[in-house]
This record gives C-alpha cells, sequence and structure tokens, in this order.
C-alpha cells in the first residue's frame, strides 16, 4: 500500500503516471485527512463536492495518455486567490460570502495543467499579518505544536504551509508581500518560493500592496517547488505589471548544478541575533563551501531602514486597495440612511484590527502635508535598498541569509504589540522592495524543536540559481520532518 | 454707487472631455452613450477584488493629437497617479488619473471676440484620467441608483490659465477648444450628452488689486450656462465684498432654472485626495517619432485654416470663421474650390452659408448628411457663371436639387430653365409682348415710366423667368425708344 | 510625531472607518508607536535619489481599442447587497 500521506508532488506525478494509485484514491485521501485535522484550522473551505469528480476525469485523461503537467494532484489554495464560483473570502468577515465569477490567471493555469483543488487555506486578513492570527475564521497552527502548545504557523500564507506542513496537501500556493510564503515556510519546515516580481499575474489576486505582492508555490521539497513555478509563471496580457519572458525550464534546469558565488550580507549579522541561528548559518555556509561555491561578504547598508520602508508603503497602497471594499457591489453591507454611515458601518464591521490600522497607517502618511515625510521618503530609501542589492550582486549570484529572527512563537504571544509582529519580518523585506526572487528552505530545527528556514536570494527573474542554491542545502541539511 | 467697471473678474476654466474611442481607458467595454444600465461594465469597472488596469493605446494618441492641436508641449514622460475619495459612482475608491506628470503642458488657444479683436488664452496642462459612473436621484426617493456604464470611459481635463476675464471671454474659449476637438476627432463636444462639461473657477478684485478668493462652479452645462454663471457670480461675489463680507473658498453648483450657483448643501470637508503614483501601472513614456508620426497624420487645425481661407481666397474673417467651426463645414468648401478653380470663392461661401445652412436648419440636417453634395452645388455655381441660368433661377434650382437631390442640370433639363441669351429670340418675344399691349406702350411713351417693368414682367413670364434680364433690358429700352 | 485623538478621527473619516470613542485611545496609542518607529527613515540621507513606486522596469503595456468585454451584467450585479432594475442601489446621495 502506497504511503500516500508522505509523499511530494514529484513522487505523486510519478505514481500516477505510472498509474501505481488513481487521481480519486489521492484526492478522497487528502479530502479525509483534512476533514480529520481541522483542529490545524489550516482550511477555510473544502472543495469536497467538486474535487472527486475533477479527479475522475483527470483519471480519464492519464488512462488516455493525454495527461498535462500537474494531471491530478489536489492543490490547496490561499484564499487570496479568487476561485471562480468557489468561496474566496481573504479571511475576511468583509468578504465571508464572496463568491467571484471569475478564476485568477495563476489558478487558471494550475486547473489547465490539471491540478485539482483541495481547499481554500487560511491565512491573515488580507493578507496583512506575521502569524495567521488575524484571519476572521481563526488562527491556523503550526503541526509542529506539542506539549499542549500552539505555535504559530507563520504569516500571511499560515494556512498553506500548515497544510502542507501536516500533509494534509500534496502542495500549496501563497502569496508574499513581505516575507508571507517564506516566513510560514521557515517556521512550518517546508519549501516556500517568492518569485521575481512580475514574474506571475497578479490578475484576479485580492490586491493587499501592489507594487510587492508575488504568488508562489509551497512545497515539501525544491524540485517541487521548480514544477509548480513552471506552470505558474507567465505573461498575462491583463497585468500591466506581468513581465513577458520565454517560457521557463525551472524544473529541468534543477538537474544541472551550479557553481555558484554566495553573498553573506554582514549587516544582517547583528548582536540581536540569536546563537542558534548564527550557528545554522555558519552550518550553511560550510554546506555551500562543500559545494564548490565561494563565500563572498557583501554589503546591504540600508537594511536597517527597509522594514520602516515596507510598512510605509504596503500600508499606504493597502489602504487605497482596499478603498473598494464599500458594501456597494460585493461584499458585506451594512445598511443605513447615510451613505456615510453606511461605508463608515461596513467598514467597520467588516475589518478587523490590523487591517485598520493599516488603513488609517497608508491614509495618514498620504494625506496632505505628511507625504514628503513618509511616503516619498520611503519610495527614496527603497530606491537605495535596490541600489544596495544591484551593486551587492555585481559580485555575488545569490546571497544566503536566515528567514526569520526566530523560530515560530506561542499564539498570542505577539499579536498585542504591533511592532514586534512586524520585527519577524526584518530578512524578508528588504528582498520584496527589491522585486527579487526568494525561497526559504529547511536546515535545522531549533532547541525548542521548532523547524528553521534559511533564504536564499537571487538577482532578478534568476530563480534558476535561487532554486539551485537552495537544493544544495536541502540535500545538505537532509532535513526530516520528525514531528508525531 | 454700483459701479461695476471698477471691478474685473479673474477667470479659469476646467473642461473634461470625453475622448472618442471604441472601448474605455483602462477597459475593453463599449463607450457608447444611451444603453442599458450596468451592460457596458468589465469586472475591472467594477473593481471587483483582483481587478487590475491595462491601457488603451488609442486613447493615449488621442491625448497627444489634442496636445498638438493646443499648441501644446507633450511630455516624454507622465504618470498616472490615483486621485483617492469616496463616493457610490467610484467603484475603485479612487480615480486613475495624472497629478504631478501630466501628457500635456502648456499651450494656448486663440479666441475671437465680437469687438473684432482676438486673445490669447493660456493652456496649463491636459491630463488623461477615468471618468466616474452616474448616480440616478430621482428614481425613488431615498435610494440613489448606480450605473456603471461611464465608469472608466477615458477623460481629457484640459485646464486654463486664469486669462479669462469675461462671460464671452470664457465662451469663446469654449466654443474653440470644442471646433478643435471636433475637428481633430478625438472628442465629440456633445455638452448635452455630457461629452464636454465645464467648471468655472472665478473671483473678483477691484482692479490693481490683489487676486480674491476664488470658488469653483460646477454643473456648468452649456454655452448659455457658462455665461450666466459667471455673471451672477461676479455679482453676488462683488456684493458680498462691497457689504465688508468675504468670500468663502468653496464648490458651488450651478442651477440652470434660476439661472444661479448654490452653495453644495453638503458641506464636504476639504478634499484630501491623497494622490500617489499608481503601483499598477509603469510611466508612460511618449517618444518624438511617435509625437512626429501623429503629427503628420493630424488635419489642418482651424485657425491654419482660417487663416489660408483669409488670405488665398479673400474670404472675410467672419466668413472664414463660420467655415472653420466645423471640420465639415471646411471640407465642403473646400471640394467646391477645388472642383473648379474659376469658381468665385466668395460665392460659394455665400451658397454655403445663405442658401444652404437655410435649408439644412430648416430640415434639422448637418452638413454631413446634406442631399446637395458639395460637387453638384459646385456644378449650380458654373452654371450661373457661364449664364446657363440666372441666380434667380438658381435658387429655385437649389431648391429643387435639396429636395430632389437631383443634379442641376437635370432639373434644368426637365423644367426648361436654361437661360435664353439668344438675342433674336428676345427680341421677337419682346416684339410679340409690346404688339399684344399696344395701349401700354403708348402710355409708356407719354410719360407713365414705371410701364418698363411691367414690360419686363411679361417677357419673364413668357419665358418662364429664363430670358436674361440683362439682354432683356438692353432690347426693350431699344424697342421702346422708337 | 504623535498622533493624536483628533488626527486619529480626522484619518478615520478620510479612511470611512468609525472607530467607538473607547477605541479612540488605544488606535492613537498604537498609530503614534508605529508612526515614531517608521520615523528612523528621516536618517537616511536620500538627496537628490529619484523615488520608486514599483521594483520593475516592465514598460507599460498597450492594449488595442476594441470592444472585447462588458455585457455581462449579470455577473456585475450577481454579488451586489442591493440591486433593483439593472442598477446598484444606496441610500440618497444628496449632492
Amino acid at each position: 500500500m502506497t504511503d500516500l500521506k508522505n509523499i511530494n508532488l514529484e513522487k505523486c506525478l510519478e505514481l500516477l503516471k505510472g498509474k501505481k494509485i488513481s487521481s480519486k484514491e489521492l484526492v478522497s485521501f487528502y479530502l479525509k485527512e483534512a476533514e480529520s485535522n481541522k483542529k490545524l484550522n489550516a482550511y477555510i473551505s473544502l472543495n469536497s463536492e467538486n474535487a472527486i469528480k475533477s479527479a475522475e476525469e483527470s483519471d480519464k485523461r492519464i488512462a488516455k495518455n493525454q495527461a498535462r503537467p500537474l494531471e491530478g494532484v489536489p492543490l490547496a489554495i490561499k484564499d487570496l486567490f479568487c476561485t471562480k464560483d468557489i468561496l474566496t473570502t481573504a479571511a475576511s468577515k468583509m468578504l465571508k460570502n464572496f463568491k467571484p465569477t471569475y478564476e485568477s490567471t495563476v489558478t487558471k493555469k494550475l486547473w489547465d495543467a490539471g491540478a485539482i483543488l483541495l481547499g481554500k487555506t487560511n491565512l491573515d486578513e488580507f493578507a496583512m499579518g506575521s502569524s495567521n492570527e488575524t484571519s476572521f475564521f481563526g488562527a491556523s497552527i503550526n503541526p509542529w505544536s506539542k506539549d499542549n502548545k500552539q505555535y504559530v504557523p507563520g504569516g500571511s500564507s499560515g494556512g498553506s504551509a500548515s497544510a502542507v506542513s501536516g500533509n494534509i496537501t500534496i502542495a500549496a500556493i501563497g502569496t508574499d508581500t513581505g516575507g508571507s510564503i517564506r516566513q510560514p515556510a521557515s517556521y512550518c519546515g517546508i519549501v516556500g518560493l517568492k518569485p521575481t516580481y512580475g514574474r506571475c499575474s497578479r490578475w484576479g489576486i485580492v490586491s493587499f500592496a501592489s507594487s510587492l505582492d508575488q504568488a508562489g508555490p509551497m512545497t515539501k521539497t525544491v524540485n517541487d517547488s521548480a514544477l509548480m513555478l513552471d506552470v505558474m509563471a507567465g505573461h498575462d496580457k491583463k497585468d500591466s505589471t506581468s513581465a513577458d519572458l520565454e517560457k521557463t525550464n525551472f524544473y529541468k534546469n534543477l538537474k544541472n548544478s551550479k557553481k555558484l558565488k554566495i553573498g553573506i550580507p554582514k549587516q544582517y549579522k547583528n548582536d540581536q541575533l540569536s546563537k542558534e541561528i548564527v550557528k545554522f548559518w555558519e552550518l550553511g555556509i560550510e554546506f555551500f563551501k562543500k559545494n564548490n561555491c565561494e563565500i563572498v561578504e557583501i554589503d546591504l547598508p540600508h537594511t536597517e531602514y527597509a522594514l520602516a520602508t515596507y510598512y510605509i508603503i504596503s500600508s499606504a497602497e493597502a489602504s487605497s486597495n482596499l478603498a473598494r471594499y464599500d458594501g456597494i457591489r460585493y461584499g458585506l453591507r451594512k445598511n443605513s440612511e447615510d451613505i456615510n454611515d453606511l461605508y463608515e458601518q461596513t467598514r467597520s464591521d467588516g475589518f478587523g484590527d490590523e487591517v485598520k490600522r493599516r488603513i488609517m497607517i497608508g491614509t495618514y502618511v498620504l494625506s496632505a502635508g505628511y507625504y514628503d515625510a513618509y511616503y516619498l521618503k520611503a519610495q527614496k530609501v527603497r530606491s537605495k535598498i535596490i541600489n544596495d542589492f544591484n551593486q551587492a550582486f555585481e559580485k555575488v549570484d545569490v546571497i544566503f541569509t536566515p528567514t526569520a529572527p526566530s523560530d515560530a512563537f506561542e499564539q498570542g504571544s505577539k499579536i498585542d504589540d504591533p511592532i514586534q509582529m512586524y520585527l519577524n519580518d526584518v530578512f524578508t523585506v528588504p528582498v520584496s522592495l527589491a522585486g527579487l526572487p526568494a525561497i526559504s528552505v529547511p536546515i535545522g530545527l531549533s532547541s525548542n524543536n521548532l523547524p528553521l528556514g534559511f533564504q536564499i536570494i537571487g538577482k532578478r527573474f534568476d530563480e534558476d540559481s535561487v532554486l539551485s542554491a537552495a537544493k544544495i542545502i536541502e540535500e545538505s541539511a537532509n532535513f526530516k520532518k520528525e514531528k508525531n | 454707487m454700483n459701479n461695476l467697471n471698477d471691478w474685473e473678474t479673474i477667470i479659469g476654466l476646467e473642461i473634461h472631455a470625453q475622448i472618442v474611442s471604441k472601448s474605455k481607458l483602462f477597459s475593453g467595454a463599449s463607450t457608447d452613450f444611451g444603453s442599458e444600465p450596468n451592460t457596458q461594465v468589465s469586472l475591472v469597472d467594477a473593481a471587483m477584488p483582483g481587478m487590475l488596469p491595462v491601457i488603451n493605446k488609442y486613447c493615449v494618441e488621442q491625448v497627444i493629437k489634442t496636445g498638438l492641436g493646443l499648441n501644446a508641449q507633450i511630455n516624454k514622460r507622465s504618470v498616472f497617479d490615483r486621485k483617492n475619495y469616496f463616493y457610490p459612482d467610484l467603484p475603485q475608491g479612487y480615480q486613475i488619473s495624472q497629478f504631478t506628470q501630466p501628457i500635456v503642458g502648456k499651450g494656448s488657444i486663440e479666441i475671437d471676440l465680437k469687438d473684432g479683436s482676438s486673445k490669447e488664452i493660456g493652456i496649463t496642462r491636459l491630463h488623461l484620467e477615468q471618468d466616474a459612473g452616474k448616480s440616478v436621484h430621482d428614481l425613488e426617493p431615498n435610494k440613489s441608483y448606480i450605473d456603471l456604464n461611464r465608469s472608466g470611459i477615458a477623460l481629457m481635463e484640459i485646464v486654463s490659465e486664469p486669462d479669462i476675464r469675461s462671460a464671452e471671454e470664457a465662451q469663446e474659449y469654449v466654443k474653440k477648444l470644442r471646433s478643435i476637438l471636433r475637428y481633430i476627432g478625438t472628442c465629440d463636444g456633445n455638452m448635452e450628452e455630457g461629452s464636454l462639461r465645464c467648471d468655472v473657477n472665478i473671483s473678483v478684485r477691484k482692479k490693481g488689486e490683489e487676486l480674491g478668493t476664488r470658488c469653483e462652479i460646477k454643473n456648468v452645462n452649456s454655452i448659455k450656462s457658462i455665461g450666466q454663471a459667471i455673471d451672477y457670480e461676479f455679482k453676488r461675489q462683488i456684493e458680498i465684498i462691497k457689504s465688508g463680507g468675504r468670500i468663502d473658498q468653496e464648490t458651488r453648483l450651478f442651477d440652470e432654472k434660476k439661472g444661479e450657483t448654490r452653495s453644495m448643501r453638503s458641506k464636504e470637508e476639504a478634499h484630501d485626495y491623497r494622490y500617489f503614483p499608481d503601483p499598477d501601472l509603469p510611466p508612460l513614456d511618449i517618444n518624438d517619432d511617435w509625437t512626429n508620426e501623429i503629427k503628420k497624420n493630424l488635419p489642418e487645425l482651424p485657425d491654419v485654416k482660417k487663416a489660408k481661407l483669409i488670405n488665398q481666397h479673400k474670404i472675410s474673417s467672419y466668413d472664414a470663421s463660420i467655415l472653420v467651426s466645423d471640420k465639415n463645414n471646411a471640407e465642403f468648401f473646400d471640394k467646391i474650390i477645388d472642383g473648379n478653380k474659376k469658381r468665385n470663392p466668395k460665392n460659394i461661401v455665400n451658397w454655403i452659408i445663405g442658401d444652404l445652412f437655410s435649408l439644412l436648419n430648416k430640415n434639422n440636417l448637418k452638413i454631413k448628411n446634406s442631399p446637395v453634395k458639395a460637387e453638384d452645388l459646385g456644378e449650380l455655381i458654373d452654371l450661373i457663371e457661364d449664364s446657363t441660368i440666372s441666380r434667380k433661377i438658381a435658387k429655385n434650382v437649389f431648391e429643387e436639387m435639396f429636395k430632389t437631390k437631383k443634379k442641376a442640370r437635370d432639373i434644368i433639363e426637365k423644367k426648361g430653365l436654361k437661360q435664353i441669351t439668344n438675342t433674336d429670340e428676345i427680341e421677337s418675344i419682346i416684339e410679340k409682348i409690346l404688339a399684344n399691349n399696344k395701349d401700354k406702350v403708348e402710355q409708356y411713351k407719354s410719360g407713365k415710366e414705371k410701364l418698363f417693368g411691367y414690360f419686363v414682367g411679361q417677357v419673364m413670364q413668357e419665358t418662364k423667368g429664363t430670358a436674361n434680364p440683362g439682354i432683356v433690358n438692353e432690347i426693350l429700352k431699344k424697342k421702346l425708344a422708337n | 510625531m504623535d498622533i493624536d485623538k483628533k488626527l486619529v478621527k480626522k484619518i478615520a473619516t478620510l479612511s470611512r472607518i468609525k472607530i467607538e470613542e473607547n477605541e479612540v485611545e488605544r488606535f492613537s496609542n498604537e498609530l503614534s508607536k508605529i508612526i515614531s518607529w517608521v520615523e528612523k527613515l528621516n536618517e537616511v540621507d536620500t538627496k537628490d535619489i529619484i523615488p520608486i513606486t514599483n521594483p520593475s522596469d516592465i514598460k507599460i503595456p498597450y492594449r488595442k481599442d476594441e470592444i472585447n468585454d462588458g455585457k455581462i451584467k449579470d455577473k456585475i450585479l450577481k454579488n451586489a447587497p442591493e440591486k433593483k432594475a439593472g442598477y446598484f442601489i444606496v441610500p440618497k446621495v444628496v449632492e
């Protein structure tokens, strides 16, 4: 009997192609697993009705040798991607009953490749958060939680990370604005990739911060990540920020190993970094050395300003992107006889506290008298941060850093202090500002027996090098999921 | 002392002109006017979650064309900004517009005033933006109905320098601007349908003093209203200042029925639009090649055309203005003058502005749909010129041409209207008339000179008006002198 | 920068978010803290630096002027909380 629980995407495709398992078996199995692991609260909704039907169709295609790249594989989709006629909530009361009449470009590509929707995963409301605690549907749990303690899976793509790590899906997709794929991947011990800005289409993804949002795969292995990205990537005419490039071959290219120059940014090593993280960082460096890679110290002088820059810009963009939630054309509506009162009641009731805070910060930094000091200033600092990376990449191929300053924290421990929460993103945010590709790959367990991931950052559109370097860490670290 | 002459008014106009294009600025929905509500709305126009804008290239070209038509600077790089505010007809909660870097910079147009003088009015800038949807407030007492068909249609916002000093100047500016836009085909200038809208910014001051506080007047929907609104505001503001009060900087609405402006009922707070560059749209780069390509294909502008008409064809300035007020007028004239260089321009102008316009107006037709084509009118003019018919007959022929769409020659043939110029023929007819009216001839010879007209009339009647009047007069005079 | 209660209320109104009286103080504290924290940026010398809106250098893509969208009234109105005769309905907006 094939162990369906602990297989990755690559293995799964092999078994399906070899007709060792059927899609129907696979999908039924995972639906059951998802149903019986509700305590993780990784899913907001399951696609129970249609998934089996789609699986049957996939089996027919496989039988006829008409299998497409992801034929028959069940995937978990962050509930930020609009899925046609299927509940899409952004984990918010505002959209709790919203069923779009359209499909996002990225998910359409997955379905056209034969993949099957298993369910929509939990997230921080409107993708704003680092712990999945702000969801209207309750917090998601890190499957590594033990000893009666609940640890956060990270955020905002906490549900997707939890599902992959908890083996209640084969693979998942998320979105990353300031670290929302990478940080949960680190906390949950899986692989999470944020592609270059413009690599994947943003059309049909509920928008948070337009110049930062990117869709990406969340998987058990680096190979899986490459497989998924090959399907997800591509130019979209409907997205004016989408890059028009040649078809990708990430999975194939992984077979050729690369000799890479690895950059270590000196500003990321500060006194506040835990000894544990430093230890793993050095371990990773050793892995690279053993694989013929050169280690180079690099300079990213504006690192300490990245978080502030990010919070100003992302909040500003969010305040504008969320103005459309007004109770008129879709979503929650709190009726009133006065239009402005209707807006206020609807938005106050529909949005949670973190979303309200960010909208107000965003409104503030754009308002008359403050624009120059905050928003414009942040845009200029962003320019400097991008320049830092450009200079560094003249010397190296990829940059190697921790993904997060610590392992997963306990639920409730940081939610009352927004700034403490924001500090979780210190290593991931600069990458987002520069629009670069980056991956988080598990390197080991903390002293608390919780996963730790490390980040590899690449040049724009050089996901090949990022994946290659990640593969080195993955193979060397040999991270096994030792929970349960 | 109510001496308004001590005062002057400083006026600037903001014109919103809907761009002529098939689809909207950032979505592929249709821009047609008058369809069923919400049938010309895409997911992007409705601001559904996850929607993104993609720009219509033709709309950008229309803006460049317009900028060139206004003698304005075309900026090589421009940026789209979001203008953030909440209103039910604004689905995104922001309008995609341009704030710090518009497509078009400074320009100018020249206006002609009644007293014969010309004045240059500066254009500050022109930018591209989205139109909003429409709210209908009178279908139900407590509700407003929202139709997003108009939401997302491309608009040009044209801002004038505050160079305007009177209602007449304002009206002439709008008329001129409208004619240029229609001429180059970038806006149909239809104020009744809302494709051209005008906001008036007006302040007053005693001549020589500092600038006053200005008010913005909205909802000014016709040339006439522009004049009325300015006249009303001028008096209102002066009265307030004279009685010791201060002008509130505010937005007022023009009430067409009353001819007055009033304060907007909902005291809107000072709008803080929080403009910032739209992160969904890269900047717009317009290089010289593109601009020059468009310049090459631009039709001749009204002012240039007018100058040509005056200089080349010696047409009066007044007549030339009428010809260039509509591209179709000018084209009609051109076709006739180009058809035969010998044709007299003044003649052509008189026929167009006099006879043709009169019949078109009576029948509610535009020159574009004139039953009489330019070539045919040209032919008619030739037939007068070569004396085939008299001018008087020609007028009847023209009416017939208008009614039946038949050509002049056919009508003349059919009705036997050719002018008789054969002197022998005319002489024999005259002899016949005189022979039949011996008594009247006697009376004429004994002093009743008025009877000359009677004899002429008889000849005309006999020949159905086709006898050449000049020849008739000559021969008749000779015969009666004997 | 201290975001005092008056400013909180002003921002809330601009954002069309209702803040109850008993929440104003909390928001004031939270927002003040966040704003003070981001003021760190004042340390950076940004003279002559061109601000960046989007990290990509993609050229703006153009669309042909053709009608290929719209005519989907049912989809547009499908999720509307209040609709009638093809319109979206809102409380009377007074001009």
